[in-house]
């Protein structure tokens, strides 16, 4: 973790005080914001009560990017389905792939191979990684520092390139199946992946010269939107906002999935829970997960040609080459394309995504066709806390509260 | 790629002197767009990643990104439209000054992609006159600057000084174009979506 | 000590049915009467801080034989005990109610409300019971099976504010 306490703590006065002798003060006024606001990272409005510049009360209205997702997993079926979590959270498309992927395997009761799982959390890391700059740079961006955005889309443009020679494309890459991953990852792209992975600790310290000395971004983010504990967990809070407040909670090491009590990392935690905190949570985050991602290219190199796929034909495609020389195989495709039908009942999987708790809960009737996919985005409950935390500060904080909550609307919304 | 129209038989008619001067404001405008990004969900990373360094569209002219309205006179919508979210993206259209242009970025604003479900609008093109539809989901920043570089084509062809003393009756005719309301009109008398102003509290309503 | 156990420890004997899930996650299933007990129960007694989601199931169409009903679906997570829980309530197609838990978990505030747009369910007692991710004046529950997936005249709302626009012009 690291220290904190650079500067003193300056923003301790109540920003009730600071209009007391304000002409205006106690007249209220409507403020709108969203759902076009670049500060509201996406299409979320908020019905803002102001008086004067203090916030007296704020209504989130989210649904302004509701697609009908669950409505329509039930319709396409299982496996097609696949393609549309990757716009769930869209700056970590493939972390919500493994997600759903995973859910899917519990229902099943699928294992997935061992390579298959070091390749997964390559990418979820990587995924993670990217999800982070974007918070750094928007909400940096939002608190005046625009050279980091630029920054940081340096490096995700970067990111996106591996991941555009390992999948063939930027970004929305649906490269999680049920049972595995598409393809595996060749020595070259293993490579590149390495370059990279080792270069980017020193522009991580380059981020942190930039903001965790930085008097404005200090002072704009501490103090502000500050949780307690209790809060968190009454507010169904999950992820970096939890361990900022210094709950050591993350599914990684709590519930861990494909493979990640097999890896040394550390788990970051905070001490005030303030913006500040979380931010300095994401960036230490954004470490461990080089940390893990060096590892698990330690071990693709060891389980050179193993299987990443699993071989079950109830839920597996079989390969393209299988396919056109062996008529039973050619039936197995045809039976996954149009009638995958997975065991009635109900199943429920969580990770720790980079906002917090992702999980699915799905029900199954064991036909084709799914009764329910509901999908337990961490946004939601992101965006619900916004009054809490919002009234009785300045507006100006909004915006700092807001960046420091980290939301996507394609997954608040879904 | 949105609708084309050969060169406009009036350039050929009106003279040197118009000509020319169509010539001078096209090529201002042409080199001068002014992109309002409408980046409603997945296109919108990948239209920041084409601001961001990389791609940077400053080389087209188009850099000067502005979220509001007023100064801008390219809308790219990137990203699905939901019938929620429709009354917010006519209302940043009609506030746009003229002349405007939209890019269509993405195959969900195009057509609805992939989201053929109760809650998506199927294409920007049901409520606004789109210029240029770019395929893709989400296109690469290439593809964007290429449905930009295709759009300094269209407005080359396009004849300022006529619609200045004619209006725009013949640009109108294919149904692409069309202002059925002054656009300052539009944002006096419609607050987007269904909230109700504070009542009784002496609040003023801003948008 | 497991979930059930904790609950099968403060909770009076036959209020409520220990079931099986296929992820074996400790699940417990309620009538609609009884759920405010063993929710008071589960938060106070039992350590269950958070709340997960709240969420239901539309069991009126499916392969499975069970009589139509909406199957309210709630999902909690202990810290303290590190384990997890969900509670099956199931009512009735017609007039679905349930008692709100907003008052013992406010983090289900969004979920009930989002579950009541999507489903219509009712949840009694909430401080603000409005749709969440559908607009105001929407008039149909999506999620429902009745519903179809293209949606009921999807552009009503759209094209009355649009007839507005126009008449004011
Ligand atoms: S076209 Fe694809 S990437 Fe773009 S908004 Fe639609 S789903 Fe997202």
């Amino acid at each position: 973790m690291t220290e904190t306490q650079i500067f003193e703590y300056t923003s301790g006065t109540p920003p009730e005080d600071l209009d007391a002798d304000d002409p205006l003060h106690g007249e209220l006024m409507k403020l709108h914001v969203g759902p076009q606001h670049p500060a509201t990272h996406g299409v979320l409005r908020l019905a803002i009560t102001l008086d004067g510049e203090t916030i007296r009360d704020c209504d989130p209205d989210v649904g302004y990017l509701h697609r009908g997702k669950e409505k329509t997993c039930e319709s396409l079926g299982w496996r097609r389905f696949i393609v549309h979590t990757d716009r769930l959270d869209y700056v970590q498309p493939l972390m919500n792939n493994v997600a759903y992927a995973l859910a899917l395997e519990q229902l099943a009761g699928l294992e997935v191979p061992q390579r298959g799982q070091v390749i997964r959390v390559l990418i979820m890391e990587l995924s993670r990684i990217m999800a982070h700059l974007i918070y750094l740079g928007t909400s940096a961006i939002d608190l005046g520092a625009v050279t980091m955005f630029f920054f940081t889309f340096t490096e995700r443009e970067k990111i996106y390139d591996l991941l555009d020679s390992y999948t063939g494309h930027r970004m929305n890459n649906t490269y999680i199946r049920m049972g595995g991953v598409y393809a595996d990852i060749d020595d070259e792209v293993g490579r590149e992946m390495r370059a990279w992975l080792e270069a980017f600790p020193a522009k991580i310290d380059e981020f942190e010269k930039m903001l965790t000395g930085n008097r404005i971004f200090y002072d704009r983010n501490r103090g502000v939107g500050t949780l307690t504990r209790e809060e968190c967990l009454a507010w169904s809070l999950t992820g970096p906002i939890l361990r900022a407040c210094g709950v050591e909670w993350d599914l990684r090491k709590q519930a861990p999935y494909s493979g990640y009590e097999t890896y040394d990392f550390e788990i970051p935690i905070g001490t005030t829970g303030d913006s500040f905190d979380r931010y300095l949570v994401r960036v230490e985050e954004m470490r461990q997960s080089v940390v893990i991602c060096l590892q698990t290219l330690d071990r693709l190199e060891r389980t050179k040609g193993g299987e990443f796929l699993a071989e079950d034909r109830r839920y597996v495609l079989p390969p393209r080459a299988k396919v056109h020389s062996s008529m039973e195989e050619l039936i197995f495709q045809f039976k996954v394309v149009t009638d995958m039908r997975l065991p009635a009942g109900e199943a429920y999987f969580a990770i720790e995504s980079s906002k917090g708790e992702l999980g699915f809960f799905l029900a199954s009737d064991g036909t084709s066709d799914p009764l329910r996919c509901h999908i337990r985005g961490p946004g939601l409950m992101n965006v619900q806390v916004i009054p809490l935390l919002a009234k009785g500060r300045l507006l100006s904080d909004l915006v700092a509260i807001i960046g420091s909550l980290d939301f996507v609307m394609g997954e608040v919304d879904r | 790629m949105g609708s084309l129209k050969p060169a406009t038989t009036a350039a050929h008619d009106a003279g040197f002197l118009a000509t020319r001067a169509d010539a001078l404001i096209n090529w201002g405008r042409k080199n001068s767009l002014w992109p309002m990004p409408l980046g409603l969900s997945c296109c919108g990373i990948e239209l920041m990643a084409m601001i961001g360094p990389k791609f940077d569209i400053a080389r087209f002219g188009a850099e000067a990104a502005r979220f509001s309205p007023r100064q801008c006179d390219l809308l790219i919508v990137a990203g699905t439209l939901t019938w929620k979210m429709a009354h917010a993206c006519r209302t940043i259209f009609d506030q746009m000054p003229d002349p405007k242009w939209v890019i269509a970025m993405g195959v969900c604003s195009s057509t609805g992609g992939m989201y053929d479900s109760y809650a998506v609008v199927q294409g920007v093109d049901m409520i606004l006159p789109v210029d240029v539809y770019v395929p893709g989901c989400p296109p690469r920043p290439d593809a964007v600057i290429d449905a930009i570089l295709k759009l300094q084509k269209k407005i080359e062809r396009e004849s300022p000084l006529k619609v200045l003393f004619q209006g725009r009756g013949e640009l109108d005719e294919g149904g692409t174009r069309e202002f059925d309301m002054p656009p300052n009109q539009a944002v006096a008398t419609h607050r987007i979506g269904t909230f109700e102003p504070v009542a009784g509290e002496g609040g003023e309503e801003r948008t | 000590m497991t979930a059930i156990d904790r609950i099968t420890a403060a909770m009076a004997e036959g209020t409520f049915e220990v079931i099986e899930p296929r992820d074996g996650m400790p699940c417990v299933a309620v009538a609609a009467d009884g759920l405010r007990a063993l929710m008071e129960c589960l938060r106070n007694d039992c350590g269950f801080e958070t709340n997960t989601f709240v969420t239901a199931i539309d069991r009126s169409a499916g392969a499975l034989a069970i009589e139509p009903c909406y199957e309210v679906t709630y999902q909690f997570l202990s810290h303290a005990h590190g384990d997890r829980i969900r509670v099956r309530v199931r009512v009735p197609l017609t007039d679905p109610k349930v008692p709100t838990i907003t008052d013992l978990w406010p983090g289900t505030s969004f979920c009930e409300r989002e579950c009541y747009d999507m489903f219509g369910i009712v949840f009694e007692g909430h401080p603000d019971l409005r749709r969440l991710l559908m607009p105001e004046g929407y008039d149909h529950h999506p999620l429902r099976k009745d519903f179809p997936h293209r949606g009921i005249e999807p552009d009503r709302l759209y094209r009355e504010w649009e007839r507005g626009r126009a008449a004011t012009r």
